[in-house]
């Protein structure tokens, strides 16, 4: 019995060491960037002696992009993107999802059946009608461009509509006979009994418009968020690591700090989602 | 409900009836008019455009009806892309499935750390790809990259044309493996704890149990992640854009369709031929998730 427990202990061993193993791979990359975020460009190239740790810890490089790059703006267009598009995806998607869900009228099916379509086609195949139309409209290089795509979620809708669909059958008829319309039915009742599912929407929209980088790079100049802006960047400054890495950590300890706090939101929001397409 | 509203199509309708009509097309309207507009009218554009070339400078549209796709299939550099797509997929889609399939088992037991580990391996997903991407590119620098300074070489992971391909595909797979893991993890809670305990009597260790009960009871979910992975692959364009200077030697052999096609509708300015290019990828993803499909009946609805 004694060994067996021993067995399992050294089993045990086995998979802490593979698992922190994996963990400092995937880690690994962050912390280099924030490492070489502080160091000097002759010491980012140093060779012979390689060098891990900066010998000071300078924040030169982070001073030099916030002001080059003026990363406050950056953060305000990144912002305004991804509530643009949080609220209207999740407002549309709320609606329709309860129609599909709970209501039945003529033309649902038809309905429905475009929103699962949009679902099973790449994304790019809508790129250049959705350029025109920005371009027309002239409002190239304005956030409501970077919001533009966004705005509907045929995604969100068919979540929705699978929460709407799991919840008990008898909800409405309560509230009809307590004399409640279909507007304040779902309003009052079903909707707020929905919040995990727009949660979930609402964490997910949120981290794919923060991602979004082509359609950025094509209608934004100027205004432009942050992932659109470090691509630029990279083509301005193409071999001055130091401030490539401050600016790319600048980016992303926004979203990396919204994720340690709400790791479980997050998780559940993106994967989860994700998995019941 | 369903079979109510059937038998009464022909009779008149109740105020009920008519309040859901009203009511759920309304609620319906503003995503259907947007989905109009932004998607389903913008897939026939983009076909209808497949047929005309752009003008110069943007002006104009030119009918030249399959002229586009007659040039897609005689140009060795779309085959080449398409080639160079495949193989950043062939490489993404399995190891980050089995690494993700691996640690997704490791993790599925109360034991310390697990939430620790699942923040870890998720944490690229919340990253901006374009940050990733310039930092992996740091990584894999040949002369002052730590990739090279830990392993003693001198490779030149991106810019040796033979392995720059599958260099984006390691971050690829770096990506995406926590994403995959979480939705393996989900699809562990439905395996019944009786099963493991039922054959760790019978005397089978945890590799058997991996083999004849986690695969196989899993295996939608597999399918689920492996049919979305595909097409995720596939369209693969933030990293090779990112990590591939215009004037990297390496650059035709690394470059995918999508980036292509972004190449030809943004920068060269010809939509035509870039609505062109979009339509052949739609082609090629549906006939692999046919495939993919038919693949999943076979093994695992008997």
């Amino acid at each position: 019995m004694e060994s067996m427990e021993k067995k399992q202990k050294m089993t045990a061993a086995g998979i802490h060491i593979l698992l922190i193993l994996v963990s400092i791979t995937m880690l690994v990359p962050f912390v280099w960037m924030a490492l070489t975020a502080f160091k000097t460009i002759t010491e980012s190239t140093s060779v012979d002696p390689f060098v891990i740790f900066p010998s000071s810890w300078k924040v030169e490089n982070f001073t030099t992009v916030i002001n080059n790059m003026n990363f406050p703006v950056l953060y305000v267009n990144t912002l305004l993107l991804i509530l643009g598009r949080v609220v209207c995806a999740v407002l549309t998607a709320t609606m329709a999802g309860y129609a599909f869900g709970r209501l039945n009228f003529p033309g649902k099916n038809l309905m429905f059946s475009l929103v699962m379509f949009q679902m099973m086609v790449p994304g790019q195949i809508f790129i250049i009608p959705q350029y025109l139309m920005v371009s027309k409209l002239g409002v190239l290089d304005t956030i409501f461009a970077l919001i533009f795509p966004g705005m509907v979620t045929a995604f969100g809708t068919f979540l929705l509509r699978q929460t709407y669909m799991g919840l008990p059958k008898d909800l409405e008829e309560a509230a009809r006979l307590d004399g409640c319309n279909i507007g304040q039915t779902f309003l009052f009742i079903m909707a707020p009994l929905t919040r995990s599912g727009m949660v979930s929407l609402g964490i997910f929209t949120a981290v794919f418009a923060y991602k979004d980088l082509m359609w950025p790079l094509i209608c934004n100049r100027n205004v432009m968020p942050l992932s659109a802006a470090l691509a630029k960047m990279q083509g301005q400054y193409s071999n001055n690591y130091p401030q490539l890495m401050a600016a790319s950590l600048l980016a992303c300890i926004p979203m990396i700090v919204l994720y340690l706090i709400f790791q479980k939101q997050f998780i559940e929001g993106i994967a989860t989602s994700g998995g019941k397409l | 409900m369903a079979n109510e509203s059937k038998s009464v199509t022909k009779k008149k309708w109740t105020s009920q009836e008519k309040n859901e009509c009203i009511w759920g097309w309304a609620f319906i309207l503003p995503t259907m008019i947007g989905l109009i507009i932004l998607n389903i009218w913008p897939i026939f554009d983009t076909i209808i455009q497949s047929f005309f070339k752009t003008g110069d400078f943007g002006k104009g549209n030119i009918f030249i009806g399959l002229q586009n796709y007659k040039t897609i299939l005689g140009d060795p550099e779309i085959w080449q892309a398409l080639l160079n797509t495949f193989k950043y997929a062939i490489v993404e889609v399995p190891f980050s499935i089995a690494i993700a399939l691996v640690l997704a088992v490791l993790l599925n037991r109360k034991m310390v750390g697990r939430a620790a580990y699942r923040t870890i391996f998720f944490l690229p997903m919340v990253a901006a790809p374009a940050a990733i991407a310039m930092v992996w590119r740091w990584l894999y620098n040949s002369e002052f990259g730590l990739l090279n300074h830990i392993l003693g070489t001198k490779t030149n992971w991106i810019s040796n044309p033979s392995i720059a391909v599958f260099a984006v595909a390691i971050i690829g797979i770096w990506s995406i493996v926590g994403y995959n893991m979480v939705l393996f993890l989900a699809g562990l809670q439905d395996i019944p704890r009786d099963y493991y305990e039922a054959s760790s009597i019978d005397g089978a260790n945890g590799i058997n149990q991996f083999f004849n009960i986690t695969i196989p009871l899993l295996s939608p979910t597999i399918f689920f992640v492996a049919i979305t992975r595909v097409i995720g692959g596939l369209q693969v364009f933030d990293l090779i854009f990112m990590v591939m200077d215009k004037n990297n030697p390496a650059l035709y052999k690394t470059q995918s369709l999508v980036y292509l096609f972004y190449q030809e509708s943004f920068v060269n300015n010809n939509k035509g031929m870039g609505s062109a290019i979009v339509v052949f990828l739609l082609i090629i993803i549906m006939i692999i998730t046919v495939l993919q499909m038919q693949m999943q009946k076979h093994v695992y609805y008997n």
